[in-house]
């Protein structure tokens, strides 16, 4: 058995990286809530993202600092796909959608691809490597700020959602299609609105996530299956349910490589997922499939 | 069932079925041959997914999980237990029918659909493949090689046309396959499922069982789909047999050639491998350029032509019946 001081730091760790989780799981699940499908073209978004921010570090640009231009830009980015493309694409049927979500992804994948082959890159910031000293466990700085990045982007998501008139209306959607357009709601718009929120928090991931990791044209595919790991853990289109789901699959992931080796975290994540489908389809939050 | 109806409704399948018989006596390119053969096996994939997918309306965006299975079990049922190929071939069908009937009890039985059922069936594939990349008996991310033998007993032919008849064949017995299930209670209830579940089972259809029945009969034509693969090609790896590539043109080519009908899958596999070629001949060997083409294809699809080639040729036709008039 370890020592409480390794286990402690290997929860702490977990946290951190569920972080990324989370953010990357939020997006996922509020597309899913308003829109009820599954964006398969998340872990695409996510690598473009990540290849953003990569080129942004290229051209003197911290990610950390790029993170806000980008979160804007992914917007109108998301905003204009579902708009233009999703929307109209799929004549307002749920199994077109998965389709075109599908086919985008291909497309956003092999473009990468042909633009940037399979190598793997990554970039190099000052504070790469700086770690934090709580006195009984270090922390790596990029994780740190990661973290607390994450904390601030939910707290703003969770303003709009609920403070502000578009957040209403994001909801009212969610709830009730028809009623929301019976009331004057644009839902066309609003649909456009809540896919551009995901494509941003996407942005802001890539930005947290590229300091201490790489970027390659399939990389986004490894965070996507933990990000469904978490969502329907979380019960689908919770907010809530992401967040925590994030935290807790990175503990888990961050424990089980601990005790089994590193390989076997990512088949603990399948698993998990594959038992919550069968079991609990609704998730730990979620009201009703 | 009159002479008559039988004929119109199998007549065009034996017509395809000789006209595409004839393909190796017009050429003696072994390219042309390979791409065929090639594209015959993706549309034998498809078939299966079309089963599945196409009349019952579940999407299963993993059937990688059936391909892989067919052919891992044909070359390990050769390679390690020296298992006639012919006998390894038909235990590998099982098999793969086996997987399906599993994986389709899991997530049936727990009344998954839609996204949910495209999700789970997705995250199988996943598990298979890393599975297989990590233990002994696939041979791990080395792969498991069949042994080079040529004689008709193996499996092994030194003539490429003699891999395209039987391809062609399996292809053309599942047309017929297909027909039949169109014309008989099983597709009608498969087909009720798809339009409205809910009301099926109001009606007295056994959802559960109808579903089943699909999945395990999807997951034995697109198994042997990948045992004809293991064979033809000697070599499996986990990218290969599981990977992400064939899930997604066992679904592309019957979308492409039309959701649900009998020639859907066939006419997709064809047109899109002739696309394929084409751009390879334009673009050269970038790599992902012809998957990033077939994404394309697949939302333009989903846009302009819902029913598929098939259904825009239909329309087309129609259109110009309206002109004439």
């Amino acid at each position: 058995m370890f020592a409480p001081e390794i286990v402690l730091a290997a929860v702490l760790n977990g946290l951190m990286t569920g972080a990324v989780y989370a953010l990357v799981s939020v997006a996922l699940t509020l597309v899913y809530g308003v829109l009820h499908i599954i964006n398969f073209a998340h872990g695409a978004t996510l690598t473009a993202a990540m290849f953003a921010a990569y080129f942004a570090h290229r051209a003197g640009v911290d990610p950390l600092l790029a993170a806000a231009p980008l979160a804007l830009v992914f917007y109108g980015l998301g905003y204009g796909v579902q708009r233009f493309i999703i929307g109209p694409a799929s004549h307002g049927e749920d199994r077109n959608i998965l389709l075109v979500t599908l086919g985008l992804s291909i497309i956003i994948e092999n473009l990468l691809l042909a633009a940037f082959r399979s190598d793997t890159r990554s970039i190099d910031v000052p504070y790469g490597f700086s770690t934090l000293d709580l006195g009984f466990v270090f922390l790596p700085l990029p994780r740190v700020i990661a973290f607390a990045v994450t904390c601030v982007v939910a707290l703003l998501l969770w303003a709009l959602l609920t403070r502000t008139d578009t957040g209403k209306a994001i909801r009212a959607v969610a709830r009730e299609k028809l009623g929301a357009a019976l009331v004057g709601i644009d839902v066309t718009h609003i649909y456009a609105v809540t896919f551009g929120i995901g494509a941003a928090c996407l942005a802001i991931a890539a930005c947290l996530l590229l300091p201490s990791y790489y970027v390659n044209p399939r990389v986004g595919n490894a965070y996507v299956l933990v990000a469904f790991t978490v969502v329907v853990l979380g019960g689908m289109g919770s907010v809530p349910g992401a967040m925590l789901g994030g935290l807790l699959i990175g503990v888990v992931e961050s424990l089980s490589g601990l005790y089994f080796g590193e390989s076997l975290g990512q088949l603990g994540i399948f698993l998990i997922f594959i038992l919550v489908l069968l079991v609990k389809p609704t998730g730990l939050f979620g009201a009703r499939a | 069932m009159s002479g008559s109806g039988r004929l119109a409704a199998y007549g065009p399948i034996l017509a395809v079925a000789a006209a595409l018989a004839m393909v190796p006596l017009l050429t003696g390119s072994n390219t042309v041959l390979n791409a065929m053969v090639t594209a015959l096996l993706i549309g034998l994939a498809g078939q299966g997914w079309n089963i599945l997918g196409g009349y019952g309306g579940q999407f299963s965006f993993g059937h990688a999980a059936f391909f892989g299975t067919g052919a891992y079990a044909t070359a390990i049922l050769q390679a390690r237990y020296g298992v006639n190929a012919w006998a390894a071939f038909a235990a590998a069908v099982a098999l793969g029918s086996l997987a399906g009937l599993v994986i389709g009890f899991l997530s049936f039985r727990s009344g998954l659909r839609g996204s949910y059922f495209a999700l789970v069936t997705l995250a199988f594939a996943e598990v298979f493949r890393i599975i297989a990349n990590a233990t002994p008996i696939t041979g791990a991310a080395a792969g498991t090689l069949i042994r080079l033998d040529v004689r008709p007993e193996n499996f092994q032919f030194a003539s490429r046309a003699v891999f395209y008849w039987i391809v062609l064949a399996l292809v053309v017995a599942v047309l017929i396959l297909t027909r039949m299930i169109e014309r008989n209670r099983f597709g009608a209830w498969l087909v009720a499922i798809r339009e409205n579940e809910d009301a099926a089972r109001a009606l007295g259809v056994d959802t559960l069982a109808v579903k089943l029945q699909a999945i395990g009969l999807s997951a034995a034509i697109t198994a042997a789909a990948g045992a004809f693969y293991a064979q033809y090609f000697l070599f499996v790896d986990s990218s290969i047999a599981y990977g992400t590539w064939i899930s997604v043109e066992a679904l592309l080519v019957p979308i492409i050639g039309g959701l649900g009908t009998v020639f859907g899958p066939l006419v997709g596999a064809l047109a899109l491998h002739g696309l394929a070629e084409v751009t390879r001949l334009v673009a050269g060997r970038i790599p992902g350029i012809d998957l990033a083409l077939y994404g394309t294809l697949l939302v333009l699809v989903v846009a302009f032509a819902p029913q598929g080639f098939q259904g825009l040729v239909r329309r087309l036709g129609a259109g110009l019946g309206m002109a004439r008039r």
